[in-house]
């Protein structure tokens, strides 16, 4: 275990300073110099070296670029072209919406999908089985920032249970904030869960067909208690690995659903540091993302290779 | 022959036909702004109703149709043209450090938000239609690489690859006259599907005016137009949504009738 886990966390380090590598490099080959975006057409050249020169960015490249993944590693992200603020301050800040909104989708995406995927898996070939597969693949179909607008049209303008944009924040108090944030996270886990379902019927239905599980009918365990004392936990493997995948995807790919809502998490920040050619934001709040899925990809293979030690010879 | 691929057929080629036709016909000029006759309903001289700018919605779906599908379509022509030689190759070398950096690649790609990358790419290169083919392609050559690989690999260790070998071919030769023939159902498959994510991709970017731009119409910007006045014409934002919808779920339901009926032993339930 030892032995796979060195290995896993050398391939790590590799692959965050490739991703770190290619991030700067696209970075730096946009066109578009900062300084002078920030200046205008008509700044004067001495006005624009001495800003060149506060931003960083008048020192070879391999300089700045080991500058800043040192700032990376030190936690301090640099400072905001546009806002003259630490970046760090402006993601943490912007974190608190996205983060709680990543978890709020994922659990509503889980509590969706384990008991539809079970309910299917347990109904194989039947009507109900049909009934969620046929929803799962609307599910799959629908683009959230549509079915976001649906919701916003019933529930925000119709019915007036929610804001239509906007979040009043965490200061209101808990309820206040989840409430705030429903809307956005029903419609980010709903192809989420559509996903989860499969994976958890398809799991459940490859258990099921095990030997074990024909011993444990065969001790006399009805077909009910085979399936939730043997066939879920054994399952539940597979369905493990793509919530790790759904838990990085969400908190990167709630940026469209942020655009619908208004919401000013990391997605809208990203945003409008690319329109405002803030790029050292940019390459901060990517670097973040790329971080949090190869780690969160990484700590999933962990856990899959203590779970099965096959898993730790193969590789 | 099976209901999925019937149905998921009909409607793929619905979109697909709407698209060509309106090469030569649309009911209306898909540009023509016509105040007086604007947020007309469905029904009525406008079938589908139309725009703020009194414009056809048919016409716009139509021409959308276009744009969506040749992005989608080319998008998975670049996976499949950089992913399926990778993913050969990998295979002719398997355990190698080729196949080490390969695999590796493919990982570090998907590593990456392909949403915010390809934000990132048309941001920084300009909002256009081929912007968003490049993004939204990048993100096929692992998956395209990785599922030929998979099935590359364990086909290497059949006899008639065996035969080839013992003939004397090379890892080449035998890569793309038995393997590449006997992997093409798959990725047959996996091509609808990435068709079908390709097109909400583009919508996706294109709702957030990184796509195909003004005059060209596409579906996702109908979204975006749609969005402030979705309570006086909900309409607007119906349809292009069902578009989307109903062309996705029929790619979606004729991959999965396509695998049926391709390769029956690959019948496992798709995640």
């Amino acid at each position: 275990m030892l032995r796979y886990t060195v290995k896993r966390l050398l391939s790590l380090c590799i692959s965050l300073a490739v991703a770190s590598l290619v991030i700067f490099t696209v970075i730096e080959v946009a066109p578009g110099d900062p300084a002078s975006f920030m200046l205008g057409m008509n700044a004067q050249p001495e006005t624009l070296t001495a800003l060149r020169t506060e931003l960083g960015l008048d020192v070879s490249k391999p300089e700045r670029y080991l500058t800043w993944v040192g700032g990376l590693l030190t936690g301090d992200f640099g400072t905001s072209y546009t806002y003259r603020t630490p970046v760090v301050d402006m993601i943490a800040a912007r974190m608190w919406v996205s983060l709680p909104l990543a978890l709020y989708a994922l659990t509503l995406s889980t509590l969706i999908a384990f008991p539809a995927g079970i309910y299917a898996a347990s109904r194989r070939g039947g009507a109900g089985d049909m009934g969620v597969m046929g929803a799962t693949q609307l599910g799959v179909a629908v683009p959230n920032f549509w079915f976001a607008m649906m919701l916003v049209l019933v529930f925000s303008i119709n019915l007036r249970w929610f804001a239509a944009g906007g979040f009043v924040g965490w200061d209101k108090g808990f309820w206040a904030g989840l409430h705030g944030l429903t809307l956005p996270a029903i419609a980010l886990a709903l192809p989420q869960a559509a996903i989860l379902a499969r994976v958890m019927r398809s799991s459940l239905l490859d258990v099921m067909g095990e030997d074990y599980m024909r011993t444990a009918r065969a001790k006399g365990l009805t077909a009910r208690q085979a399936l939730w004392r043997h066939g879920l936990r054994n399952a539940l493997i597979p369905v493990l690995t793509i919530i790790g995948l759904q838990f990085s995807f969400l908190l990167a790919g709630s940026i469209i659903i942020e655009q619908v809502f208004y919401l000013p998490g990391l997605g809208r920040l990203v945003f409008q540091s690319i329109s405002a050619r803030d790029l050292i934001v940019v390459e901060s709040v990517v670097m973040l993302l790329v971080f949090s899925v190869i780690v969160v990809n990484f700590l999933v293979d962990l856990t899959y290779a203590a779970v099965d030690p096959r898993l730790r010879s193969r590789s | 022959m099976n209901r999925n691929l019937i149905l998921g057929g009909a409607l793929t080629g619905f979109f697909i036909m709407a698209a060509l036709i309106s090469f030569i016909w649309t009911p209306f000029d898909h540009t023509t702004m016509d105040i007086p006759n604007k947020l007309q309903g469905i029904g009525g001289e406008h079938l589908l109703g139309t725009d703020h700018f009194g414009r056809d919605i048919l016409s716009m779906i139509m021409v959308g149709a276009r744009t969506s599908i040749a992005v989608a379509l080319v998008a998975v022509g670049i996976g499949m043209g950089i992913g399926i030689p990778l993913g050969l190759w990998a295979a002719a070398r398997r355990g190698s450090l080729v196949d080490e950096i390969i695999m590796r690649g493919n990982d570090l790609v998907f590593a990456f938000p392909s949403l915010v990358i390809a934000i990132l790419i048309t941001a920084i290169f300009g909002a256009s239609a081929i912007n968003a083919i490049i993004a939204i392609g990048i993100f096929n050559i692992p998956v395209f690489a990785r599922i030929t690989r998979g099935a590359a690999i364990s086909l290497w260790e059949r006899e008639f690859i065996l035969a080839a070998r013992v003939a004397g071919k090379s890892a080449m030769r035998i890569s793309t006259e038995h393997i590449l023939p006997n992997v093409t159902n798959l990725l047959i498959v996996q091509g609808t599907i990435q068709f079908s994510l390709g097109i909400l991709a583009e919508a996706g970017l294109s709702y957030v005016g990184l796509g195909a731009q003004p005059p060209t119409p596409s579906w996702g910007r109908m979204l975006a137009d749609a969005q402030t006045l979705v309570s006086i014409a909900p309409h607007m934002a119906l349809i292009p949504g069902f578009a989307i919808i109903l062309t996705v779920l029929g790619l979606n339901l004729m991959g999965d009738g396509l695998r049926d009926y391709l390769d029956p032993r690959l019948r496992v339930s798709r995640t």
